[in-house]
């Protein structure tokens, strides 16, 4: 089933949560909803559940399969939903836990006592925890909640699933364990699904669209590959992994600042300083591991930088602290005011020196 | 209370950190001393004068129409006003801490009114506005209901008196609890009253004991505001309160404290209960708190024994 929710706003009090905001998810895919706390995120997800309820002046619309459910009740909308700390009903054990949809559903509706059990069987079977119906919540781990809480969620088999941060809680050997776990399962149930998160590296690696919220906006969408090759703004840029950011022409007056961002193993460090080559300073080399991280000084400016080159490299050039070297990048972005009275940016060109024949336009 | 670190019996404490022991015994018995002069006594007083003159007098008292009658009015007022602040306490409290509205704060003041006002002052405010010269005292009076120095008078007197006691035990309690269970199962097609019945009440069920409890010793206990609505007509609207009173005016001392032993027996037994309750309380909560460091357990994904 495909999700849309279209013009979203919503204010809490002065605060804006979210400021007309769109997302389409088509049909069994995995949507991850990226952006750092007070991003809008959670709230954008207890929207589209029915929890919250967008600005009533906004226009705003839900689509499930292109039939507008934003009048819906919750209890109506039929999706599943697993929250940031599990929720599970603390007085009932696993097997009511998630049976808990069945029991309340329309008398009409409900299946019969064994269709039930043999579902929460089927289910916990699928969550990896046949055999643990007796347990109370309190006596499970945060993983088995987890497993429980996303039983619960599909157990009325819902079209779209929601996740509130569903690996916050738990430390990181289990959430890889368990990232690699919902992806599959996932796909087995062919849900469509949104899930919040604020780790990026959880987003690229689970969801086929990512999308990066940034003060209750969204900042840009698209695969894992797009977003994090061609990050649309200074923010996806810095939310999506380390970075290095060298400010150019603010000293000088005419010319217009900019921004350079380059990422760690975008920058590929040469023994010899060349015209096509930046100087720098080597301050510290940390080489324990399969990359090697060294710290710069870019001799220009005194600005530091930090690069990520393969062992090797480290090892055949011999890199010691206070050995001058050469820099060339790779990749980079750059990003300039668009004029001098507004705050908007917009990417501009970069050259490396020595790659063409005009120089740097920006400095 | 059992400090975890700070047992002063442990060796863990330092002598420089524990009190010199003069002063422990002098703040100990201090508190001993205080507590047996203003509560123990007092209560052993009431039994020792109503057995004065013999279980056989003691027991005589309850033979009297009147103090059956007091009895069986203060079960009736209590069985009344306790089922319906049960009512409004969990309607209160389900209204303050699962939802978000206007007036909130004014809402939550008002719960506390009763506790805030003299309970003789909520019985002038009764006559006030029930009496025969109140506001609605003519329009009650054609329609043949009274009031004030009658039954609906004490039964109005004592919900106002204990309205706040249920609301109060279990607004803290709803509140710990939070709201994410309630939205799991909304999610999940659960009605209001589904909600209610199956998952808020059993997590509140102790917290609503305790607060019923204290609101049924109140309610058989209360006398200021029900002394100024009721009139005091003996075998009409005389509560066991009221009626200790007057047999206590009536120099009756055997009646009026066997009458009292009643009430004290009473408030003994809510003790009793309230301390069991507590008990079971604090193991619930020890139960969260161990739940709350369990979470971090790693776990392990895929089968397990």
């Amino acid at each position: 089933m495909s999700l849309a929710a279209l013009n979203i706003s919503k204010h809490f009090g002065k605060t804006t949560a979210l400021d007309n905001v769109s997302l389409e998810v088509k049909s069994g895919q995995l949507v991850a909803l990226l952006g750092p706390s007070g991003s809008g995120k959670t709230t954008l997800l207890r929207i589209m559940a029915g929890l919250d309820f967008p600005d009533a002046d906004c226009g705003a619309r839900l689509l499930f399969h292109g039939r507008d459910v934003m009048d819906l009740p919750a209890r109506k909308r039929k999706v599943g939903m697993v929250f940031q700390h599990y929720a599970l009903f603390r007085n009932m054990n696993v097997f009511d836990n998630v049976a808990f949809g069945m029991t309340v559903a329309k008398r009409s509706e409900r299946p019969s006592k064994a269709e039930m059990a043999a579902r929460v069987e089927e289910l916990l079977a699928k969550v990896h925890l046949s055999g643990y119906e007796g347990r109370m919540p309190h006596q499970l781990s945060g993983g088995q909640r987890q497993r429980v809480a996303l039983a619960r969620a599909v157990a009325l088999r819902p079209e779209i699933l929601l996740l509130d941060e569903p690996f916050g809680a738990l430390d990181a050997k289990v959430r890889k364990e368990l990232r690699k776990w919902l992806r599959a399962f996932q796909e087995e149930e062919k849900l469509t699904t949104v899930f919040v998160t604020h780790d990026q590296e959880e987003a690229l690696e689970l969801a086929d669209e990512v999308v990066v919220m940034n003060n209750a906006r969204v900042e840009q969408s698209g695969s894992p590959q797009e977003v994090y090759d061609h990050p649309a703004s200074p923010f996806v840029i810095e939310f999506m992994g380390n970075v290095n950011l060298l400010l150019r022409g603010r000293k000088k007056p005419g010319t217009q600042p900019t921004s350079l961002y380059v990422r760690p193993h975008d920058i590929e460090i040469c023994q010899y300083v060349s015209g096509h080559t930046l100087e720098a300073r080597v301050l510290h080399v940390f080489s324990a591991g399969s990359v090697g991280r060294v710290t710069l000084e870019y001799l220009e400016t005194g600005e530091m930088l930090e690069a990520e080159v393969p062992r090797s490299e480290v090892d055949a050039m011999k890199l010691t602290a206070g050995q001058l070297v050469g820099l060339r990048f790779r990749h980079t972005r750059v990003f300039a005011k668009k004029d001098q009275q507004r705050q908007e940016l917009v990417e501009v060109p970069y050259q490396h020196p020595g790659d063409a024949p005009q120089a740097e336009p920006a400095s | 209370m059992h400090h975890p670190g700070v047992s002063y019996e442990g060796k863990s404490v330092s002598r420089a950190a524990r009190d010199p022991l003069w002063s422990r015994v002098f703040l100990i018995a201090g508190a001993l001393v205080f507590l047996g002069v203003l509560l123990v006594l007092p209560l052993a007083t009431v039994f020792v004068e109503a057995l004065r003159k013999g279980l056989g007098a003691a027991l005589e008292t309850f033979a009297n129409p009147d103090a059956r009658y007091a009895i069986w009015l203060t079960l009736l007022v209590a069985g009344i006003s306790v089922p319906l602040n049960l009512v409004f306490g969990l309607a209160a409290s389900w209204a303050v801490t699962k939802h978000d509205f206007r007036g909130k704060s004014l809402l939550l003041t008002l719960i506390d009114l009763p506790f805030s006002v003299s309970p003789v002052i909520s019985g002038l405010f009764l006559i006030l506005v029930f009496g025969v010269n109140g506001w609605f005292g003519p329009m009650l009076n054609s329609l043949g209901l009274q009031i004030i120095f009658a039954v609906p008078g004490i039964v109005l007197a004592t919900v106002f008196i204990t309205f706040p006691f249920v609301a109060r035990e279990l607004i803290p309690a709803m509140e710990s609890m939070g709201r994410e269970e309630e939205q799991a199962a909304v999610i999940l097609g659960a009605s209001g009253w589904q909600i209610l019945r199956r998952v808020t009440l059993p997590n509140v069920r102790w917290a609503l004991l305790y607060g019923v409890l204290l609101c049924n010793a109140r309610a058989m206990g209360e006398f200021g505001a029900v002394s100024v609505v009721s009139g005091h007509i003996r075998g009409e609207t005389n509560t066991v309160p009221l009626h200790v009173e007057i047999l206590y005016n009536e120099y009756n001392f055997v009646a009026a404290f066997a009458m009292a032993s009643v009430l004290a027996i009473l408030a003994l037994l809510t003790l009793v209960a309230k301390t069991m309750l507590e008990w079971r309380i604090q193991r619930l909560q020890q139960q969260v708190v161990l739940e709350r460091t369990r979470h971090r357990d790693p776990a392990l994904v895929g089968p397990q024994p």
